[in-house]
């Protein structure tokens, strides 16, 4: 039995509205400040040196990145491999991924020595560089995106969504390996220097989408005081379990070869077991909280079907992903760039030993600034245009869903 | 380690010459202007020319840093933090884990063929010039960093400050990245670089600068009958600083 979906506007007349909208346009300020500072007295300011060329605000920013490309993967699901369940939820899909690539790419650029050079950048091209080539990516992505939502939006448009589903998922492949790749490419690195880098991304970029789609759906549900029903919200955690897991794969198999290969030991060794900070970022909070903890929660039966607990285990994906992405940029920069192999090598210029930073205040603030843009989008998105629908039931979102009580147990019984 | 595999190096030869291309498209600016301000009329820069640096280590005294100091002095580096101070040239120091033997080198911008930093430069400020020095412009430069990220030497310093009383002749900028510019202000005036003449100075000769092109130039000759090698050679970049003794 086919049901008609209703979207509609979120109200926005609440005081909580108007409190959520508040605190985040407060955030962003902060960060604009931040910002603002670091620019102003020069990233002497900031924890990043010579060693340590690209900090926090690139944690931040990459995150975000990834996460936003995987995000569009519910409108994937739903307009590429025509899972109708899904398709309710493609819209949100689709604006989350727009905010969170525009708060992602606010950050990079408020980090630049030289944001002001912004038009530089749109107008010199070195055509040679992964980077210009990302610049076209993001700005692409972010027009494919909206074409596509428009397709979905507008009912005369609807039968193109597929074909915009289509471009947009390839997109969103590109988009990522494209991000990948800036670490990819750095040969010179010890941590970087791997092919297997850009295929990880894009699964981690899986993870960390839903991850975040799931959080913002419930929040949004929640609040707006629209029923959500149990049926979508298990399908998602249960693509969620299995996105962990791939997650998880990839870091093994990136780890395994590379202790295959003996001029990465060293590196390896630093990662897993003396590199400190980074060592425990890795087990503790990538390894265990991020990936270990979550899939536990979200497939034990006692907790599985809790969405408290499948927010948490949301959560905790997020945090793990931001302490991977962590360990992947700034531990990659810690570890000494090995330019004399077998030689014990020291400097003026650290080079040899492990590079120490701190993240610092303003870089903090700059990237917790950049989330605000997304979420501001999206909360003026779904205030704006009808991007949600009125209702989740899972009679609109489980295709087996019966009206009648016995079909509905048989289906009960085969799922 | 000099030799590539033929069409390995063609390959690179030609994304080399598009890189330069690139370079001199996108920098036409700071190419005039050094042509005209430091060059005689007649002579343009050209790829007939490589320069290039020849370090014997066996020459470089411990605990000197002549070099290091002159260079800090030709462009007034340095500032009170070591981990922001742009250094374009340091000294390192290298222990043979085996078997003890000890050495110590200057360690500079390897003016490299085919410099992974104007690679990945998304702006084009990252150049190199036909003469096979590479610099940045600092016009252009939007300080993304990602140059710092992909060199091997880590070569390459980020002004993290306001600057004071800047040499004229070596503009930098606060925000922009820098790297040992080969003192290309010098070398237009057929002059050698600061950091050379202050080994010299010193007595001690370690190193040599000069067109790698030139058959007849001094480095040629050293290149040609002893043996030396690149740092990283295993990359090939095809190195313009060559080192002797390690
Ligand atoms: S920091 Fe400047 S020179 Fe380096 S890659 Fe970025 S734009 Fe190019």
């Amino acid at each position: 039995m086919k049901q008609q979906i209703h979207y509609r506007e979120i109200d926005g007349r609440s005081p909580g509205f108007f409190a959520l909208l508040g605190l985040i346009g407060a955030l962003i300020l902060v960060g604009l400040g931040a910002a603002y500072y670091m620019e102003h007295n020069g990233h002497y300011v900031t924890g990043m040196t010579n060693q340590i060329v690209w900090g926090t605000p690139h944690v931040f920013a990459v995150f975000l990145i990834v996460a936003a490309s995987g995000a569009l993967n519910v409108a994937s699901i739903s307009s590429v491999f025509g899972k109708t369940a899904y398709k309710p939820l493609a819209r949100l899909s689709g604006l989350l991924a727009i905010a969170l690539l525009v708060g992602g790419l606010a950050v990079l650029v408020l980090d630049l020595g030289r944001p002001d050079r912004l038009i530089v950048a749109m107008t010199k091209y070195n055509f040679k560089s992964i980077f210009a080539w990302n610049i076209f990516l993001y700005t692409g992505f972010m027009v494919i995106v909206a074409v596509y939502m428009w397709f979905l939006m507008e009912r005369k448009m609807n039968r193109f969504s597929k074909v915009g589903g289509l471009t947009a998922f390839i997109w969103r492949i590109m988009l990522t390996t494209g991000t990948g790749s800036i670490f990819g490419f750095l040969v010179a690195r010890q941590a970087y220097d791997a092919a297997l880098m850009a295929p990880m991304f894009v699964i981690m970029s899986f993870s960390y989408g839903l991850a975040i789609y799931l959080l913002v759906l419930m929040a949004a549900y929640k609040w707006t005081n629209r029923p959500l029903g149990d049926a979508i919200i298990f399908r998602l955690k249960n693509l969620l379990g299995v996105f962990i897991a791939s997650v998880l794969y990839f870091v093994v198999v990136y780890h395994l070869t590379n202790l295959y290969m003996t001029e990465h030991h060293s590196y390896e060794r630093f990662v897993l077991m003396d590199g400190g900070v980074y060592t425990q970022l890795f087990w503790v909070v990538q390894i265990l909280l991020g990936s270990l903890l979550p899939l536990l929660l979200l497939y034990l039966p006692a907790t599985g079907k809790s969405r408290t607990w499948i927010g948490i285990s949301a959560a905790l994906v997020i945090i793990g992903g931001m302490a991977q992405i962590y360990i992947i940029i700034i531990g990659g920069q810690a570890f000494p760039l090995v330019l004399f192999p077998g030689m014990e090598v020291s400097s003026s210029f650290y080079d040899g030993v492990v590079s120490h930073y701190a993240p610092s205040l303003p870089e903090i603030l700059l990237g917790i600034g950049g989330t605000a843009i997304a979420a501001i989008i999206v909360l003026l998105g779904v205030r704006v245009l009808r991007f949600l629908p009125v209702s989740l039931e899972d009679k609109y979102t489980d295709p087996h869903h019966e009206t009648t009580g016995t079909a509905a147990q048989a289906s009960e019984a085969t799922a | 380690m000099t030799e590539n595999s033929n069409t390995d190096k063609s390959r690179r030869q030609f994304l080399g010459s598009a890189a330069v291309a690139a370079g001199m498209a996108v920098a036409p600016g700071v190419i005039l202007h050094q042509t005209a301000s430091a060059k005689p009329a007649d002579e343009a820069i050209s790829s007939k020319v490589r320069w290039g640096m020849l370090i014997d280590t066996a020459k470089c005294a411990n605990g000197c840093d002549a070099c290091v100091s002159a260079c800090d002095e030709e462009h007034n580096l340095g500032g009170g933090r070591s981990e922001t101070d742009a250094q374009w040239i340091r000294k390192v120091e290298l222990r043979d884990k085996q078997t003890g033997h000890s050495l110590t080198m200057p360690l500079l911008c390897q003016h490299c063929e085919f410099p992974p930093c104007v690679d990945v430069c998304p702006t084009g400020a990252s150049f190199r010039r036909e003469d096979g020095i590479v610099l940045v412009d600092k016009h252009i430069c939007i300080g993304c960093r990602y140059c710092m990220m992909a060199c091997p030497y880590k070569a390459r310093s980020f002004i993290h400050e306001d600057l004071h009383d800047q040499k004229p002749y070596s503009p930098r900028g606060k925000g922009t990245v820098e790297s040992c510019t080969f003192c290309v202000h010098r070398v237009d005036r057929d002059e050698t670089p600061a950091c050379v003449e202050a080994c010299d100075a010193e007595g001690h000769n370690a190193m040599i600068f000069g067109d790698m092109n030139n058959p007849d130039s001094e480095i040629s000759r050293q290149l040609a009958s002893y043996s030396s090698s690149q740092i990283r050679g295993d990359l090939g970049l095809n190195t313009g600083v060559r080192y002797r003794g390690i």
